[in-house]
């Protein structure tokens, strides 16, 4: 879902800018140049254009949460599946029941109120609701799986970078060589290959109790870290290289085009004209040019996976973000999607900051402004 | 006459593509004294940045076939180890490149960039490397160059991006500069800037300089000798002033008089060479410039010529057949602004008929 969301944001992102285009039509007319003029140089003296950048994209932020959240609500007003006051009574309750139900929670205002009640309860008290199904804290429900996502997601993360780079800048090094077709044939697979199957196929030949060779521990092994490191490993290194897979092979063909490209530029031949061994020429000159596109895509990608690898955790059980919103889906228990995908939508656009941020450091031509 | 600095013997290179087998350069021979500037000069694709790229061994990750012999101090450049060339290069010789911003490394400091050239071949801390490197681009004619050297390549303009790749090619006072079309990217009068520093630096530092250029007016004024490549040959080499005042070969003809001159009415129209540069793949086993030349006749052989001493100059080379009286008639005529067909018809030689 998180998967789905992704270029959801991005679509909403570009959408919105009028509004940030409003922004700046206000400050060209006689009360925002008011504004402007007044604090302006106030602002410009004691913040930074990189603080000032930082901070105006925080806003926008913000704008963007609302909006999602905005959409989410509305997605799910007009596509009941199952009156919510109903499921909450349970079974057998009658008219009454859920007519108190609807009360409590709010369900027999107009909409608008209850949106707003719930965009105040967040503000106010970070409190996203209470689950239908289960009873529990929303916000808590999240954070507690928080840890086994954000464990899934930096290890994978850690395998396919070094993975991905790593075979990319050998395939580029020794463009249409053997390795060379041998690699790039293996990612095309890698990509083709759907994350759920690979995962099931890894299972029917790994795992403990019934796979061919028993090597891996069953799907729901996983233990935090903190409780039991050992079982946090092994639980999750097939998760892991299974996440990972597809990844690494995006980011090898990435950065194998990237470095080709890198490598027929004409700084490359100044450094080898300057007498430079071949490996600095390479690593310090190329490498370092062709790595920068990746970063970006880097930080993108983990931020979608932060808000949960739904395939993933599903088949492996574990207890992420993922798992919980797909659990929060089957069981249209909407307070619980509506904090997973408030969450996911969070990751992704804090991640498109951070990247814009980084970019402008890894690159001195970049000014943030 | 001292030994030379750079002997190039029957250098050959091929570059195997596809189509087939580029003969980028097939038999060029040259020598650069110590302290002389040796000005290179042809059109596009003539095998005059393969020349200078595949004596510095940086041809050869292209799959390029090197043949011949390149004797520089001692060594022979062609079957030389990838190490030995290493030493060389930024070193004892130093090349600089035709687009100053697309040679610079955009994401370091220019000074690192300097200072990266001279620690690879100089055992010296990064502070003294830093100190030269201010020291070069205030050489150069970089101002400020202590605040400068920590500025970014796109934090200069065209012409002051060239004066740095001059400083990091001089960091490790090379013997030999080549200056792959120093000029050609940058804006006319920033062109004459930066040629006058090259001059300058060359007669200061006292080191031997090839020119690379498709103009012979750059090299007018700094080289000492000129060799006029096409496709992939010399085909005319000369002292600067006897190449001026009597170019025997009708394609240094034809360069000449596609250069704007001041003593001939406003109204004459500069003259293009007619025709395309042949194709490298397959050679002819004839002379190459016979088919776009004017006056290929009955005077041309079947066979290429050979690059034959002409004329009072003992150092004046041409590959032509052309009679020498003929070619100065010829030169005299087009010289004093007549067409191609006037002035063959004054010296008596049939004309193809191709050139307008």
């Amino acid at each position: 879902m998180t998967r789905l969301l992704a270029p959801v944001v991005r679509l909403l992102a570009r959408l919105l800018a009028p509004v940030a285009a409003l922004w700046d039509r206000f400050a060209r007319t006689l009360p925002g140049r008011v504004v402007v003029r007044v604090f302006g140089p106030t602002v410009r003296r004691l913040v930074s254009p990189t603080a000032r950048y930082i901070y105006r994209r925080l806003v926008w932020m913000v704008f963007l949460l609302l909006v999602v959240s905005m959409l989410a609500f509305l997605i799910f007003y007009a596509l009941p599946s199952g009156d919510p006051a109903a499921q909450r009574a349970g079974k057998g309750a009658d008219q009454a029941q859920i007519d108190r139900v609807k009360h409590t929670l709010f369900l027999d205002r107009p909409i608008y109120e209850q949106y707003f009640h719930y965009i105040k309860q967040i503000v106010l008290h970070f409190d996203f609701g209470f689950s239908y199904d289960t009873n529990a804290d929303v916000a808590h429900a999240i954070t507690s799986r928080l840890p086994a996502t954000i464990s899934l997601a930096a290890g994978a993360a850690v395998i396919w970078l070094i993975v991905g780079v790593l075979i990319g800048i050998l395939s580029a090094l020794r463009p249409r060589s053997f390795f060379d077709r041998l690699v790039m044939g293996g990612a095309l697979l890698g990509i083709s290959a759907p994350v759920y199957w690979l995962a099931l196929v890894a299972l029917a030949l790994f795992s403990q109790s019934y796979g061919v060779i028993h090597l891996i521990p069953d799907t729901g092994a996983y233990r935090p870290l903190t409780e039991d490191p050992g079982a946090w490993f092994t639980s999750l290194i097939v998760p892991w290289c299974i996440l990972a897979l597809s990844f690494a092979a995006i980011y090898a063909r990435l950065m194998r085009a990237n470095l080709l490209e890198v490598l027929d530029q004409d700084y490359l031949r100044t450094a080898e004209a300057k007498g430079l061994s071949r490996r600095r020429v390479v690593v310090r000159h190329g490498v370092r040019s062709a790595i920068t596109p990746i970063v970006t895509a880097f930080g993108l990608d983990l931020g979608i996976l932060l808000g949960g690898a739904v395939l993933t955790e599903s088949v492996f059980n574990i207890p992420g973000i993922g798992r919980l919103s797909y659990d929060a889906i089957v069981a249209s228990n909407l307070p619980v999607i509506q904090g997973t995908v408030l969450f996911a939508a969070f990751f992704i656009i804090a991640a498109n900051i951070l990247v814009d941020i980084v970019y402008a450091l890894i690159d001195p031509r970049v000014r943030l402004a | 006459m001292t030994d030379p600095l750079l002997d190039v013997r029957d250098l050959r290179v091929t570059i195997p593509t596809e189509d087939g087998d580029v003969h980028a350069v097939s038999g060029v021979s040259f020598a650069v004294e110590p302290g002389k500037v040796l000005g290179v000069v042809g059109e596009s694709g003539s095998g005059k940045s393969v020349t200078m790229l595949s004596l510095m061994g940086l041809m050869r990750r292209a799959g390029a076939r090197v043949t011949g012999e390149v004797r520089f101090g001692g060594t022979d450049l062609v079957t030389a180890d990838d190490r030995t060339l290493r030493r060389l290069r930024g070193d004892d010789v130093a090349m600089i490149f035709q687009d100053p911003l697309s040679s610079l490394h955009p994401f370091y400091r220019v000074g690192s960039q300097i200072t990266e050239g001279i620690r690879a071949h100089r055992d010296v801390s990064r502070k003294q490397a830093k100190e030269r490197a201010i020291e070069l681009l205030g050489l150069v004619g970089i101002p400020r160059p202590h605040q400068r050297v920590d500025d970014y390549p796109h934090e200069f303009s065209g012409g002051m991006r060239q004066r740095v790749m001059i400083a990091m090619a001089l960091a490790n006072d090379p013997k030999l500069l080549i200056a792959d079309e120093p000029t050609t990217a940058l804006d006319v009068t920033v062109q004459a800037q930066i040629l006058a520093l090259l001059q300058r630096l060359q007669a200061e530092l006292g080191m031997a300089v090839v020119m690379i250029t498709h103009d012979l007016g750059v090299v007018a004024e700094i080289a000492d000798d000129i060799a006029v490549m096409y496709a992939g040959r010399i085909v005319e080499r000369a002292p600067v002033k006897t190449l001026f005042r009597q170019p025997r070969h009708p394609y240094t003809w034809g360069l000449l008089r596609s250069i704007p001159r001041l003593d001939l009415p406003r109204d004459v129209d500069l003259v293009p060479i007619e025709g395309r540069p042949p194709s490298l793949i397959h050679p002819t086993g004839r002379c190459a410039f016979q088919p776009r030349c004017a006056y290929a006749a009955r005077c041309c052989g079947t066979e290429d010529p050979a690059l034959t001493p002409v004329g009072s100059d003992p150092e004046h080379l041409v590959r032509c057949d052309m009679d020498e009286e003929q070619g100065t008639r010829i030169w005299s005529a087009l010289a004093a602004g007549e067409s191609p067909e006037q002035a063959a018809l004054a010296a008596g030689v049939p004309t193809t008929g191709t050139a307008a």
